[in-house]
């Protein structure tokens, strides 16, 4: 790859950068809070490939300036990006929320300890199923 | 005649205000009568809608009077208006039947605003259905996510494993909605528009556009993790297996359903003319993962003891039918699927309805050894039960035996013998795990007495009007199958 | 609403009534045990004058909605299915006289339950017998199947359940796996379901995916017992030897009784089946002129051989009686399959006979075992003389099987022979001669020990009439049927006239 696409789609590879780091942080890290982290990474880099999107070249930004013949980069984009913003807000507020929960019921917001806490959980269920036929019988 | 003229717009309004007033309500009973008051009033709406649509066969409401490619437009027509009549008569009857189950399951107080969400989960299902614009269509997309993830983690009061299921479910369900949001992106690069009736034009005018094929992979992978598709159905089987009874009966019924809609609409109505793609797709991705979701589903379902899990597997495996109906690439293959998701809504609500009365009548959850002999203890549940598993298999008489029907035939048109093989004996094998449920709880003695003095009739009642429509779609199939073909029509246009 | 339909719905709701009425009056027993013989009766008088009409050339049909496009559920009468509503209903009338004595005999419980699930299985049977369309025949063949299920697993044992599960599932697999595809098949290329004479598939329909679609019948229809879908019948018949000999007999009446039900209507639905299917999906002259289903044929002719030669090796009477009907099974299935006017007549004549005579065999079968408790052909000798009427009805039937006159046996028989020359295949003959030879060693030696061997050892033998009269009048149906061939040929007729 050149150095000149580097150059000029430097946004771009910035976009899958930011996107390939915070799926990595979702899918690798442990604590709960740190996946909700990468979770906003990785959204922040779509609003970033939109604004990307919504370049016009040579355009200024486009907020009406009353001069004519001026060029505008596309404000479409922006607007999306702002409802996919808010998006984000409410799923991280609601994701911490849980994370909240999730430290009351088990104590502990790191995943391979709460994936064994969940086994227990499953066992104990097959535990009382097991006393249950031994007390039918 | 305001009303009339507003439908899809009030479709989503009404309960999205109500579901802000029922937030405030003081007591749990108003805010329930509220809330069904509510679904009532969408439930005549959506036949309004479906009146209007057998005679136009198309409605295009633009919202704020800005007209399509500019504004945001809500389309109706044969291929969604029946979903909304489905989304709007399930809506009913899980409201009904979470009066006496949610309140078991939830605590007193956290009722009202349980509510709230619950009305805020089915306005965004009436959006999803109804919306012509592909960025909208995000919009409900994560309304319903989120809506649905609350009201998953409810149940934890019951088993604090909901709240990982939730986890887990918002962790994925982003993913694939910010999935669906790339695809748009480049969509909207490809073509400068987000209408989707002007994409499709457009798209024809472009011809074969590599942005706008990574659009459209992006956009099925996105909506392939909402609808539960497999290898990306991960967070399913333990979302509705830890969700409170009359949640997991909405969201098994319609939620999914509503997706697989919008992924058939992609695949056939706007992405029709990219056809080696389309094609490709179809045959090489969607088929195969088809036939895996369905043996997976059905195997894993044989091979499990907790009942609401079996029957979350179990849905998968039923999707895997749909969109196995929908990779034949054919007109019956639409009609099927089409059908299908009908159908199956039906069923699958039914059933997790009964697994809740069940689960209520023993006190704890529903398992192979626990429910041992409660079909006779229980007997007008388990009657709806049996007659809803009758029609999950598919036996005459039945809704599901119509679904079965059409997909043979268009399993046959293709003329390939390997198709008509996998599924009979994905049929066969769904028989044994319905058998071995069957034989616990009716030729097994009872081995403790119920928690409850009765079945609470609230409580069956919703789960025999859902049987009651299976039985009579069963028999006078007629307004199904016009419908499934009617979707096919209004996608790749009359056979 | 005419004559005719309102006969033919008496015939279909009659055994429904019956059910009813023994869940009714369950605890009365006398009055709950005449509601079957009774409702056999009443259903046996209106399937004589609807198998009257039909061969006067009337129709007569009901129908009661659409389920789909070209799938009505709707009842109709086919000259075949006239004769077999005839056997069906009449054998009820001796079958349920015959259950009753036997129960009682063994005080059962449950005997309501079984009772009640007996006369739906018969209500399927009728229903099967008068169906309109296929969709109609799967629907209550699988009526019968799981009507059948609480008949098998009566006894609740862990046994029962195991024995019911084999049964449940060969059956529901192979309903589910072949029968139900290759009707939605039919669907998808007929557009129809009805039956016609002549058959419904388009003339141009490729000979070979014919015989793939005859062969998913063939094996889709498991009740016809077809090899290799024949080992449920041999394990649904023989009791399995349980522990105390209180539970022995219990198990074993259970069995016996239940062999009766199979025989009369069970396995017969299923050869009536591929029958029908046969003649009026398929259609004679089509199968003639693709020769799509000489495969079919020749392994009907393998499964009667092999069943026959299987049968020799047993011992148990019941067993040998079991294999024995795979044999008979086979035999109408290759009448179906040579395809010829002769042939078709043959198996569907078949059908009466050896159902006559087979019940005769298994009530006689059963009667030794109540009165002499003795269930092994080694332990016969002698006993000719202690029960004289059973051998002497056992005797006869044999002879029915074989084939000789002048049982009624023979007719059928004839006809098969003579449909396998029309089909231009004579090494059916040689196939359909050694048959009636292995028939004459395996059936005759019960009598032969009985009659002219010395007894082994002193058998105390009791003497239950109930479950001596029966045997006897089958015996003499089977008998009088060579004389009477004619109040049943005019139907076989109607079915292969073109």
């Amino acid at each position: 790859m050149s150095i000149n696409l580097i150059v000029l789609y430097w946004n771009y590879i910035i976009v899958i950068m930011l996107m390939m780091a915070g799926l990595y942080i979702i899918i690798s890290n442990q604590n709960f809070i740190k996946k909700l982290v990468g979770l906003s990474i990785f959204q922040s880099s779509v609003f970033i490939f939109y604004i990307s999107l919504g370049k016009v070249s040579g355009g200024t930004a486009p907020i009406l300036t009353g001069i004519e013949d001026t060029v505008y980069s596309n404000p479409l984009p922006h607007v999306l990006i702002l409802t996919a913003i808010v998006v984000g807000v409410a799923t991280n507020a609601l994701g911490l929320a849980l994370v909240v929960r999730i430290q009351e019921a088990f104590k502990s917001i790191e995943e391979h300890k709460l994936l064994a806490l969940k086994k227990e959980d499953g066992l104990k269920d097959i535990q009382i199923e097991d006393s249950k036929e031994d007390s039918a019988v | 005649m305001l009303i009339l003229d507003n439908i899809p717009a009030l479709l989503v309004a009404i309960p999205l205000l109500a579901s802000a007033v029922v937030s405030l309500l003081p007591s749990a009973r108003i805010a329930w009568g509220f809330a069904f008051v509510t679904t009532l009033i969408c439930l005549y709406m959506a036949f309004e809608l479906v009146g209007i649509i057998s005679s136009t066969q198309a409605l295009s409401y633009a919202f704020g009077g800005w007209e399509p490619p500019w504004g945001i437009v809500f389309v109706l027509d044969s291929a969604n208006v029946y979903l909304v009549l489905l989304v709007a008569f399930v809506s009913v009857i899980a409201t009904l039947y979470a009066y006496t189950m949610l309140a078991r399951e939830i605590a007193v107080e956290d009722l009202p605003k349980a509510y709230a969400v619950w009305l805020l989960a089915i306005a965004s299902l009436f959006g999803l259905a109804m919306t012509g614009d592909a960025f909208n269509l995000f919009v409900f997309l994560e309304i319903s996510a989120l809506s649905s993830i609350t009201l998953i983690a409810l149940g934890a009061g019951q088993d604090r494993r909901a709240l990982l299921a939730a986890y887990n479910y918002l962790i994925i369900g982003a993913i694939g909605a910010t999935f669906y949001v790339i695809g748009v992106g480049y969509l909207y690069a490809a073509t400068g528009s987000l209408n989707l009736i002007d994409i499709t034009d457009r798209l024809n005018e472009l011809g074969t556009n590599q942005a706008a094929i990574t659009g459209l992979a992006f956009m099925l992978a996105g909506i392939m993790v909402k609808a539960g598709v497999f290898p990306v159905h991960i967070w399913l089987p333990a979302a509705y297996s830890y969700a409170p009874s009359a949640v997991s009966s909405l969201l098994a019924a319609v939620a999914t359903k509503v997706a697989i809609y919008y992924f058939a609409r992609l695949l056939f109505g706007i992405f029709i003319d990219i056809t080696q793609l389309v094609d490709f797709f179809l045959l090489y991705i969607l088929m195969p993962v088809s036939v895996l979701a369905i043996f997976y589903g059905t195997i894993a379902a044989i091979y499990q003891s907790d009942f609401k899990r079996l029957f979350a597997l179990s849905s998968i495996a039923q999707i895997g039918y749909i969109t196995f109906a929908f990779s034949l690439n054919s007109h019956s293959g639409i009609s099927a699927g089409f059908i299908h998701i009908i159908n199956h809504a039906l069923i699958k609500g039914a059933l997790f309805m009964a697994v809740g009365i069940f689960a209520l009548g023993i006190g704890s959850r529903a398992t192979m050894s626990s429910m041992q002999g409660v079909g006779r203890q229980m007997p007008i549940t388990f009657a709806g039960f049996v007659l809803a598993g009758l029609a999950l298999i598919g036996v005459p008489l039945t809704a599901g035996f119509i679904s079965k029907l059409y997909l043979f035939k268009a399993i046959f048109e293709t003329g390939n013998g390997f198709y008509v093989a996998l599924i009979a004996l994905s049929s066969v094998l769904s028989v044994l795990y319905l058998w071995k449920i069957f034989e616990v709880m009716w030729l097994k003695e009872p081995v403790q007495p119920l928690k409850i003095d009765k079945e609470p009739a609230s409580a069956y009642l919703p789960v025999w009007l859902m049987v009651g429509v299976i039985m009579i779609f069963g028999v006078y199939s007629g307004e199904v199958i016009s419908s499934g073909i009617g979707a096919a029509n209004a996608l790749i246009g009359a056979r | 609403m005419s004559d005719l339909q309102l006969l033919l719905a008496i015939s279909l709701v009659m055994p429904l009534l019956s059910a009813l009425a023994v869940l009714v009056f369950s605890n009365q027993e006398n009055i709950r045990d005449i509601c079957g013989p009774v409702g056999g009766l009443i259903t046996f008088i209106s399937a004589i004058f609807i198998a009257s009409a039909i061969m006067d050339g009337k129709t007569v049909s009901i129908t009661l909605w659409q389920i789909a496009p070209g799938i009505g559920f709707s009842f109709a009468v086919t000259p075949l299915g006239a004769l077999f509503g005839l056997v069906a209903s009449g054998l009820w009338i001796l079958a349920s006289i015959y259950t009753v004595g036997y129960m009682r005999g063994a005080k059962e419980k449950n005997q309501t339950r079984f009772a009640f699930y007996y006369a739906v299985a018969i209500h399927a049977a009728m229903a099967i017998s008068y169906s309109g369309n296929l969709m109609m025949l799967f629907i209550f063949y699988e009526v019968l199947t799981f009507s059948t299920y609480p008949l098998v697993a009566h006894s609740q044992t862990k046994e029962a359940r195991n024995a019911g599960r084999l049964y449940m599932g060969i059956l529901v697999a192979t309903s589910l796996l072949l029968f139900l595809p290759a009707i939605f098949w039919v669907w998808t290329v007929s557009g129809t379901l009805e039956f016609t004479k002549g058959g419904i598939l388009p003339a141009d329909f490729p000979p070979f995916l014919v015989s793939v679609m005859l062969a998913m019948f063939a094996f889709g229809i498991g009740k016809a017992a077809l090899m290799p879908i024949h080992r449920w019948l041999p394990a649904a018949m023989v009791a399995p030897t349980p522990v105390s000999a209180l539970l022995h007999a219990v198990a074993v009446v259970k069995a016996g009784v239940f062999s009766v039900l199979t025989i009369t209507v069970y396995v017969k639905a299923g050869v009536f089946s591929v029958l029908t299917i046969t003649v009026y999906i398929f259609g004679i002259d089509f199968l003639n002129t693709t020769g799509s289903a000489v495969w079919l044929a020749w392994l009907a002719a393998f499964s009667i051989l092999a069943s026959s030669i299987i049968a020799i090796t047993k011992d148990d009477l019941k067993a040998r009686l079991a294999y024995s009907t795979i044999s008979q099974l086979s035999y109408i299935v290759l009448g179906a399959a040579l395809a010829t006017a002769a042939a078709t007549e043959g198996a569907a004549l078949h059908i009466v006979m050896h159902a006559t005579a087979k019940i005769t065999l298994f009530f006689c079968a059963g009667a030794i075992y109540v009165n002499a408790h003795i269930k092994k052909i080694s332990e016969l000798d002698g006993l000719g003389p202690k029960l004289p009427l059973i051998f002497i009805a056992f005797f006869l039937a044999s002879l029915s099987i074989i084939g000789i006159p002048p049982m009624g046996g023979s007719w059928s028989k004839f006809l098969l022979m003579a449909g396998s020359v029309d089909a231009g295949m004579p090494l059916m003959l040689a196939v359909l001669a050694i048959s009636s030879l292995l028939n004459v060693y395996y059936l005759l030696e019960p009598c032969a020990r009985a009659f002219f061997k010395p007894a082994i050892k002193d058998v105390h033998v009791e003497n239950h009439i109930l479950t001596i009269i029966p045997p006897v009048v089958t015996a003499m149906i089977s008998l009088s049927l060579f004389f009477t061939i004619d109040w049943v040929r005019p139907l076989t007729t109607l079915m292969v006239m073109p």
